[in-house]
């Protein structure tokens, strides 16, 4: 067996997903990505995603069919996992028993590091049951009879599921005549727990039940799902709560400054903000009279152009506060409408740990604490600009 | 009292071209301008319209109001004086009114206080773009017009180095220039400004034109304008020669002169213009800058000396510049050396409302958040108090 160049002296080697996850659309739609070739031979299992576009070929007909992944396979990926994650918290000299996957993540990112800009591009090293798409068992033994009582509907588990869920209703429903019954029904609303969730959407239902859904289907599980949260009963919480997703606030994930002190006793913050390529920081002074200095010079010295003073104008005037703060910035970078807009991102953060939490949202909502993503895209071969293409000729 | 009253009523009249419901002799007279905005008047039951026509005014009461320039003392006082945006507005007004400010004031009580036995006294009005230099200047010669001080008024000594035609070889001197379309306007302006002077001075030299014309010893100032007119080639010299003129005679005591040149830093600056031979020319050269440059020199009284720094039109310099020393450069800083700078800065709190309040009364601000209080705090930000900035503001409102 030839031996891998890593030098780690292990013989077996960990395998490395190049190409992000192989994930084969189940649609046979219009990009026929089919192929990924297992190359054993050397122990050293690379797998490489090949692309096959255009006219399917009789040669290509075995390539569109889904792979399939027996469970053996799959058996072994993890074990192979398992033994590379070791290998790999060795080479890190970290413990392999508490070596988690964010370790692994930091370690591959440090061992290859890529300037792809596609996340899903660069390397990774996860465990199989992330990289394999789900797949379904054999559905029937050897004498060709199906395990599932419902096989022969064509969703299998989405109808076991309908039944499931329609059972617990039935149930809920007795259970709270029996209580109406006794007398002690009561009226609870408990609907904290639909706060801050949603239901899952149909690809990611789909993805649970490794089965394909039609919209109707989907809506009648939904319609089904409220209809036993509004009996209130305590044990099918559990059962509805596995179809339900969290949704974390933006806001709570802000990292608002602390308000600092100067010599003199002023009470002041500072921030950063970065437009294109202008980076600024800002120092907002609590108590002021509207002045701003950006390096060094009046504002209506560095900006002569309104726009520009709009922008810085843009936070003081959102949180009618236009006369009261005083601010230093330095800017750098970027041309003067960059710069303008590195500023007042500056100048907006730093507002915030002067401002209600209320505010604090409201800024958020109107986009003055997002930075702007908008970089200069690039040229591209063959073009004359970024989009332009050049001057087409007849001939 | 009664007379501000009677004024303030038909103020929403006087919008009318050439409707005048009083009379002459009411009519405003000071010019307290600034370069383009007008500071509102800190008395709210006035507005921002002085009574006063006399520019000195109060003094120190008057800051922050306007004055009101009769517009038939325009053309005679600035024929050619005021810059372009305030002449805009004046049409538009149908009323020139300048705000006094405080630097002003402060050159009109030292001309008041000035003594005309010593050597000429120089002013240096400097200061940010768009502060009111300019503005400041028009007042002190509307000042100075109405005390019947003869004034010599260059509106923008730019104009005199830059994109000239026609320059030719001069003929008194060969190593220097004539411009003799520039020399003609300015004369023609000299002229409408001060026709009563001219046939009162007279020259105390006889000075040959050519082999044919000469104006002799004795003959009236408005000869030797009236040669340069007519006689376009002459024209710089007829320029050098009233200057020259005036300087020995303002020491008589017959009348007081005043020297009011704007963007004075162009004097001892670069030229754009070429030599035939391509070179730029440096701007002693230019016989034009050359009679100035004396002028503004010291060594005569009876009269003073105001003068204005400018970045805007100057040539070669850069954009942050505003101090005497950056604009003049060495040479013009010793040049004019003993010379008492003042400062004009952008508008005060009060300056600013009370021009928020006089553009507010001319119907000039239509927006609706324009009268509110958070309308003139975005303005206020938006302009950071600049008077050249506020005016371009409001235009759009």
């Amino acid at each position: 067996m030839a031996t891998p160049c890593v030098s780690c002296g292990a013989a077996a080697f960990y395998r490395l997903f190049l190409g992000g996850r192989v994930s084969l659309t189940r649609r046979q739609g219009v990009w026929k990505a089919g192929a990924v070739e297992l190359q054993t031979g050397t122990g050293f299992q690379i797998l490489r995603l090949r692309h096959t576009t255009g006219v399917t070929t009789k040669k290509n007909v075995a390539a569109l069919r889904r792979e399939t992944y027996t469970v053996d396979f799959i058996k072994k990926q993890i074990e192979e996992f398992n033994i590379g994650k070791r290998h790999l918290a060795n080479m890190m000299g970290e413990d392999p028993e508490t070596f988690t996957q964010e370790d692994i993540d930091r370690a591959i990112a440090y061992l290859f590091p890529s300037g792809l800009f596609e996340k899903q591009a660069r390397p990774v090293m996860k465990h199989p049951e992330q990289i394999f798409p789900k797949q379904r068992a054999i559905q029937w033994g050897e004498d060709g009879r199906p395990f599932h009582f419902l096989f022969y509907t064509g969703k299998q588990s989405y109808y076991s599921l309908m039944h499931e869920a329609y059972g617990k209703l039935l149930e809920a429903e007795k259970r709270q005549n029996q209580l109406q019954a006794k007398g002690l029904f009561s009226e609870k609303t408990e609907t904290k727990d639909l706060i801050g969730s949603r239901w899952l959407i149909k690809e990611e239902l789909e993805e649970m039940l490794v089965e394909k859904l039609s919209d109707q289907d989907y809506a009648q599980f939904i319609r089904l799902l409220e209809r036993l949260l509004t009996l209130h009963c305590g044990a099918e919480e559990e059962f509805v709560q596995r179809f339900r997703k969290s949704v974390t606030i933006q806001s709570k994930k802000h990292l608002i400054e602390p308000v600092q002190y100067d010599e003199q006793g002023m009470a002041f913050s500072t921030s950063e903000g970065k437009r294109k390529s202008a980076k600024a920081e800002a120092v907002v002074y609590e108590h002021g009279s509207g002045r701003i200095k950006v390096n060094g010079i009046d504002y209506l010295l560095y900006f002569p152009v309104t726009q520009d003073r709009e922008q810085l104008m843009f936070p003081f005037h959102f949180l009618d506060r236009l006369g009261k703060h005083d601010t230093t910035c330095t800017v750098s970078g970027g041309g003067r409408s960059s710069q303008a807009g590195a500023i007042r991102l500056a100048v907006a953060r730093a507002l915030c740990s002067f401002v209600t939490e209320e505010e604090v949202e409201w800024m958020r909502q109107a986009g003055l604490l997002t930075a702007d993503p908008r970089v200069r895209e690039r040229k591209k071969p063959g073009q004359e600009g970024a989009r332009r293409k050049f001057t087409w000729k007849k001939r | 009292m009664l007379k501000r009253v009677t004024r303030l009523v038909p103020r929403a009249c006087q919008l009318d071209p050439g409707h005048f419901l009083h009379g002459g002799p009411q009519a405003p007279q000071s010019l307290a301008a600034r370069l383009d905005d007008q500071v509102p008047d800190e008395n709210p039951r006035a507005g921002s319209h002085p009574s006063e026509d006399d520019p000195a005014g109060a003094g120190e009461q008057r800051e922050g109001r306007h004055y009101r320039i009769p517009l038939q003392d325009l053309p005679t006082v600035f024929p050619h004086g005021l810059p372009r945006r305030f002449s805009l507005q004046v049409r538009t007004f149908n009323e020139a009114c300048l705000m006094v400010r405080r630097p002003a004031l402060e050159l009109l009580r030292h001309l008041d206080d000035t003594n005309f036995a010593h050597p000429a006294v120089r002013y240096v009005l400097y200061g940010e773009k768009g502060t009111g230099k300019t503005l400041s200047l028009c007042h002190v010669v509307h000042f100075c017009a109405k005390r019947d001080w003869l004034i010599v008024h260059v509106p923008d000594a730019h104009l005199w180095v830059k994109s000239s035609r026609g320059l030719l070889r001069s003929a008194y001197s060969r190593r220097r220039f004539d411009q003799p379309v520039e020399a003609a306007n300015w004369l023609k302006s000299f002229k409408t400004a001060n026709e009563r002077f001219l046939s009162q001075i007279k020259i105390q030299e006889t000075y040959m034109w050519n082999k044919r014309e000469s104006t002799e010893k004795g003959r009236p100032l408005g000869e030797v304008v009236e040669q340069g007119l007519t006689r376009v080639k002459n024209a710089t010299d007829a320029v050098g020669i009233v200057l020259k003129e005036l300087k020995s005679q303002s020491c008589s005591g017959a009348f007081r002169l005043l020297v009011a040149v704007d963007g004075v830093n162009a004097l001892w600056g670069r030229t754009t213009l070429k030599r035939e031979d391509k070179s730029l020319m440096a701007p002693e050269e230019l016989a034009l800058v050359h009679s100035l440059r004396k002028m503004v020199r010291n060594d005569w009284h009876g009269g003073a000396v105001v003068l204005a720094l400018s970045q805007t039109g100057s040539l070669f310099t850069p954009r942050m510049a505003c101090l005497p020393q950056e604009l003049l450069g060495k040479e013009g800083f010793d040049a004019l050396d003993p010379f008492v700078p003042i400062l004009v800065s952008n508008y005060s709190p009060e300056e600013f409302e009370s021009c928020i309040q006089y553009y507010l009364e001319n119907s000039w601000l239509q927006h609706e958040k324009a009268h509110t209080e958070e309308g003139k705090k975005e303005l206020l930000f938006l302009s950071d108090a600049n008077p050249g900035q506020l005016e371009r503001l409001c235009a759009y409102l």
